[in-house]
C-alpha cells in the first residue's frame, strides 16, 4: 500500500485529534505518524498525518465528515517541504564519542546533552535523511529513542492559509471550549 | 434578556427558540436540574416519560423521521444515557436528525469515575454526527443552536450533549445573541451545473436507463421533483427500502424495490441498465449485493449531499454533490427541449416494456401475494398484508412503522406504497429490532389525527414492548400494533433453513399471550389464527377508540422470497415459483 502524506486544518477545540484519530481508525486505516500543533491562527491546528492506503480519496473525504475539519490535502506527489525531527539517547563511552560527534556534524545533528556514558544527539531532516542517521548511529548502541511524526507544507505560493478560514468569532464572545 | 437563568433554564429557552415542541425521556440523578426547570416550561415543551431511554430515543427518532424536524431525547448520566447508545446509532445509519441531551455528573467530580459517570461523548463518538461535553452553563446558548444545526442540515444526523450538572444548576445572564462559528461545515446544497449537464449527456443517450430514489429524496422533500424528471424522461423509477413513499408504486413508471428481497424484474433490470441515476442513496450492500457485480453494464451517475458516500461502494461516472431537491429542480431546468427527447422515449418504452415482461415472467407482488405454496396454510403472513394493504388504501390517512425481520421485508414488498414520503418508516441501515412500537410514539404524536399502524415480529416486539405503557399513559389511541407471530427469530430462521441446513439454534422463541399483555397495559388485544378473521380483526381496530394489538399467528416457517444470498451478486436470486405447490 502506498503511503500518504496529509496535510489538515482544524479548528482548535479539544477533543479533535481524537476524532481524527478515531476516525482513521474505525475507517481500517493504519496511522503511521500524526503530527498536530498551532497554525499561524489562534483558532486553527495544523496536521500531518501519515497514512498507508490505497484508498486515500475516501480517508479524505471520511474526514471531510468531521465537523470541525476544514481543510484536508493529499500532498503526497506535491512540491512539500517534509521535516521529522529524532532525539537519540546513544550508548558513548569516551572511546567513541569523537566519532559520534564527527557523523553528528555531517548530518548537521546536534549534541544536546553529554553524560558519563552516554549522548543525546538531536536530529531534524527529510524523514529518509533522519532514517540514515538512525542507521547510522545504531552501531553505537541506541539506549532510547523518540521521533516526532513527519511535519509537511507544500512550497511556494499554493498552500493552505488558515487565515482564510477563520470566521468572525461567535458573537457572544464565548469562545467554545467544546469536549 | 437580562435576567439570571440556570444552566437548565436555558437549555428549555433554547430548545423553544429552535422550535422543539416535545421530547422523550427519563430522568435521573444528573439530569434532574434539567427536570425541575422543564416542569416551568411545560405547556410549551411537553415531555414524553417512557419506559426505557431506547425507547425513547426510537420515540424521538419516530418523530423526526414522520415530521423532518428534530427528535429530541433525553437520559441520565451512566446507564441512561448507554441505553441511549442503540437508537443513536440507528439515526446515524438512517441519517435521521436527532438531540440526545443527557446529564453527567458534576464537573469537579469528572473523571474521577464518580456514581453513574460514563464517557458518553467518547462512546457515542463513531455514531453521532457531533457531540459535546458541556462544562459551563455561558456555553449552552451557542452549543444548542450549533448542535441543532449540524443535526438537521447537510446530511441529517444525530448530535449529542453531555451537559454537567453543575453546568446546568448554575445562574448566569445568558447571552442569546451567537453567531455560528463552523469553518469546517459547509454542506453543498446547489449541484455543480457542469455536472448536471454531464449527467443529462448521459441519460439523454442511454437505451436501459434507470432511477434508484433513497431516503435522500425524502428528506429533502424532493418527490414532487422526482416525479415530473422521472416523467419528462419516462426512465422507470427503483425505490430503495427508505425510498419507498418518494415515488407512488402506483405510477406507470414505477418497478419496485431492489437489493436482496427486491423483485428479480428490478435486480434484473438493474444487472442490464446502462446508466444508472442513483439519488439519495447510497449503495448500501443490502442494495448492492456483491458490489463488484453490481450494474456491470451501467455508467453511474451517483447524487449525494454527502461526498464521502460517492465512490464508496459502487464506482461513479458522474458525481453530482448536492441537495436531491435542489439536483433534480437544476436537472429540470436544463432539461432539453421535447424533440431531443424523442430518442430517449423511444428507447425508454422499449426498456419498460423489457422490465414489464420480466415482471409477469418472474415473481411480482400480485402473483406473490396469492402464492400457491402458502394456499394451503390456516394463516399465511401474506394474508395479513394483503387485508391490512387493501384496508389502508380504503381508510386513507396512516402512516405504517415496521419493525425488522421477515415482517418488514413483506411489508415492504406486499403493501402497496402509494400514501407519499414519510409514510413507511423502518430501522434500515442498522436493522434495530425493538425500533418499531416506540417509534410509533413519536410518529402518532406528531400526527394525532392519523391511524398509525405497526407491523412487527413477535421477536422485535419483545424487545421495547413496554411502551405500551408510555402510549397508554399519554393517552394516545391512534395506534394499532400487528404482530406476524411466527415464534421464531423469523429471518434468522430463514438463513438457517436455506444456508445452515435447517439448524435451528437460538431462534425458536416464545411469548406471552399478546392479546392478554396488551389488555394488561389497557390495550385492546385480539388474537387471529385463522385467515378469516384478518379482516375483522382489523375493522375492529378501526372500532376501538384506543390503541389496539392484533397477534396474528401465522404459519411458522415461511421465507422471505425473492432472496439474494448475502455476498452472491443480485443477478442471482432464490425464488420461488409462485405456481407451484
Amino acid at each position: 500500500m502506498k503511503k500518504h502524506t496529509i496535510v489538515a486544518l482544524v479548528q482548535d477545540r479539544p477533543g479533535v485529534l481524537t476524532r481524527v484519530a478515531g476516525l482513521i481508525r474505525r475507517r481500517g486505516y493504519n496511522i503511521e505518524s500524526l503530527a498536530v500543533g498551532h497554525s499561524e491562527q489562534p483558532e486553527i491546528s495544523r496536521l500531518t498525518l501519515v497514512i498507508e492506503s490505497d484508498h486515500v480519496e475516501q480517508v479524505v473525504k471520511q474526514l471531510y465528515r468531521l465537523i470541525e475539519v476544514i481543510k484536508v490535502s493529499d500532498v503526497t506527489d506535491d512540491p512539500i517541504v517534509e521535516r521529522e525531527m529524532v532525539v537519540l539517547k546513544l550508548h558513548a563511552p569516551s572511546s567513541v564519542r569523537h566519532e559520534i560527534v564527527s557523523m553528528s556534524g555531517v548530518f548537521e545533528a546536534k549534541i544536546v546533552d553529554v553524560g558519563a556514558s552516554t549522548m543525546i544527539v538531536e536530529m531534524t531532516g527529510t524523514p529518509s535523511k533522519v532514517e540514515n542517521f538512525i542507521e547510522v548511529v545504531r552501531g553505537y548502541g541506541i539506549k532510547e529513542m523518540m521521533r516526532t511524526g513527519r511535519i509537511a507544507m507544500v512550497r511556494g505560493a499554493r498552500g493552505h492559509n488558515a487565515s482564510e478560514y477563520v470566521e468572525n468569532t461567535n458573537g457572544s464572545g464565548v469562545v467554545p471550549t467544546l469536549n | 434578556m437580562s435576567e439570571q437563568m440556570t444552566g437548565a433554564q436555558i437549555m428549555c429557552e433554547a430548545l423553544i427558540r429552535e422550535g422543539v415542541e416535545v421530547m422523550f425521556g427519563i430522568p435521573g440523578g444528573a439530569i434532574m436540574p434539567f427536570y425541575f426547570a422543564m416542569w416551568e416550561y411545560r405547556d410549551r415543551l411537553r415531555h414524553v416519560l417512557c419506559r426505557h431511554e431506547q425507547g425513547a430515543g426510537h420515540a424521538a427518532e419516530g418523530y423526526a423521521r414522520s415530521t423532518g424536524r428534530i427528535g429530541v431525547c433525553i437520559g441520565t448520566s451512566g446507564p441512561g444515557v448507554t441505553n441511549l447508545v442503540t437508537p443513536i446509532a440507528d439515526a446515524m445509519m438512517d441519517s435521521t436528525p436527532l438531540l440526545a441531551i443527557c446529564g453527567q455528573v458534576g464537573s469537579h467530580v469528572l473523571g474521577k469515575d464518580a456514581f453513574q459517570e460514563t464517557d458518553i461523548t467518547g462512546i457515542t463518538m463513531p455514531i453521532t454526527k457531533h457531540n459535546y461535553l458541556v462544562k459551563d452553563a455561558n456555553e449552552l446558548p451557542y452549543v444548542f443552536k450549533e448542535a441543532i444545526h449540524i443535526a438537521t442540515t447537510g446530511r441529517p444526523g444525530p448530535v449529542l450533549i453531555d451537559i454537567t450538572k453543575d453546568a446546568m444548576q448554575k445562574s448566569i445572564v445568558p447571552n442569546w445573541d451567537v453567531k455560528l462559528n463552523l469553518p469546517g461545515y459547509k454542506p453543498t446544497y446547489q449541484p455543480n451545473r457542469k455536472q448536471i449537464r454531464e449527467a443529462l449527456k448521459l441519460l439523454l443517450q442511454a437505451k436501459k436507463p434507470l432511477i434508484i430514489a433513497g431516503n435522500g429524496v425524502i428528506m429533502s422533500g424532493a418527490a414532487d421533483e422526482l416525479r415530473h424528471f422521472a416523467e419528462k424522461l419516462r426512465i422507470p423509477v427503483i425505490t430503495t427500502l427508505h425510498g419507498i413513499g418518494s415515488f407512488p408504486e402506483e405510477h406507470p413508471l414505477s418497478i419496485g424495490m431492489p437489493g436482496m428481497h427486491g423483485w428479480v424484474h428490478v435486480n434484473r433490470a438493474i444487472q442490464t441498465c446502462d446508466v444508472l441515476f442513483n439519488i439519495g442513496g447510497r449503495f448500501d450492500d443490502r442494495v448492492t449485493g456483491k458490489a463488484s457485480t453490481f450494474a456491470p453494464n451501467a455508467k453511474v451517475i451517483h447524487v449525494d449531499i454527502d461526498p464521502s458516500e460517492i465512490g464508496k461502494n459502487v464506482k461513479v461516472t458522474v458525481p453530482i454533490v448536492g441537495d436531491a431537491r435542489a439536483t433534480l429542480l437544476a436537472l429540470l431546468e436544463e432539461m432539453p427541449a421535447r424533440e431531443e427527447l424523442a430518442d430517449l422515449h423511444s428507447a425508454a418504452s422499449d426498456w419498460m416494456e423489457h422490465i414489464r415482461e420480466m415482471q409477469d415472467k418472474h415473481q411480482g407482488k400480485q402473483q406473490y401475494v396469492n402464492r400457491a405454496d402458502t394456499l394451503h396454510m390456516t394463516l399465511p403472513p401474506h394474508d395479513v398484508y394483503q387485508k391490512i394493504n387493501q384496508t389502508l388504501a380504503l381508510r386513507g390517512n396512516y402512516r405504517v412503522v415496521t419493525d425488522v425481520g421477515q415482517h418488514q421485508m413483506w411489508a415492504a414488498q406486499l403493501m402497496d406504497w402509494n400514501a407519499g414520503p414519510r409514510t413507511h418508516i423502518t430501522s434500515g441501515g442498522a436493522a434495530t429490532m425493538g425500533f418499531s412500537v416506540p417509534a410509533s410514539l413519536g410518529v402518532a404524536i406528531a400526527h394525532p389525527d392519523e391511524t398509525i399502524w405497526v407491523i412487527c415480529g413477535d421477536g422485535g416486539f419483545q424487545m421495547t414492548n413496554q411502551e405500551m405503557a408510555t402510549i397508554h399513559q399519554e393517552g394516545i389511541k391512534n395506534i394499532k400494533v400487528a404482530i406476524i407471530n411466527n415464534g421464531y427469530l423469523g429471518m434468522v430462521r430463514q438463513w438457517q433453513e436455506l444456508f445452515e441446513n435447517k439448524r435451528y439454534s437460538g431462534t425458536p422463541l416464545s411469548g406471552p399471550d399478546f392479546a392478554k399483555l396488551a389488555e394488561a397495559y389497557h390495550w385492546k388485544g385480539i388474537t387471529v389464527e385463522h385467515s378469516d378473521q384478518v379482516q375483522a380483526a382489523i375493522d375492529e381496530a378501526y372500532a376501538t377508540d384506543g390503541p389496539v394489538l392484533i397477534d396474528f399467528r401465522v404459519e411458522r416457517e415461511v421465507n422471505v422470497f425473492p432472496m439474494v444470498p448475502q455476498n452472491a451478486s443480485i443477478g442471482d436470486m432464490i425464488t420461488v415459483d409462485p405456481q407451484a405447490s
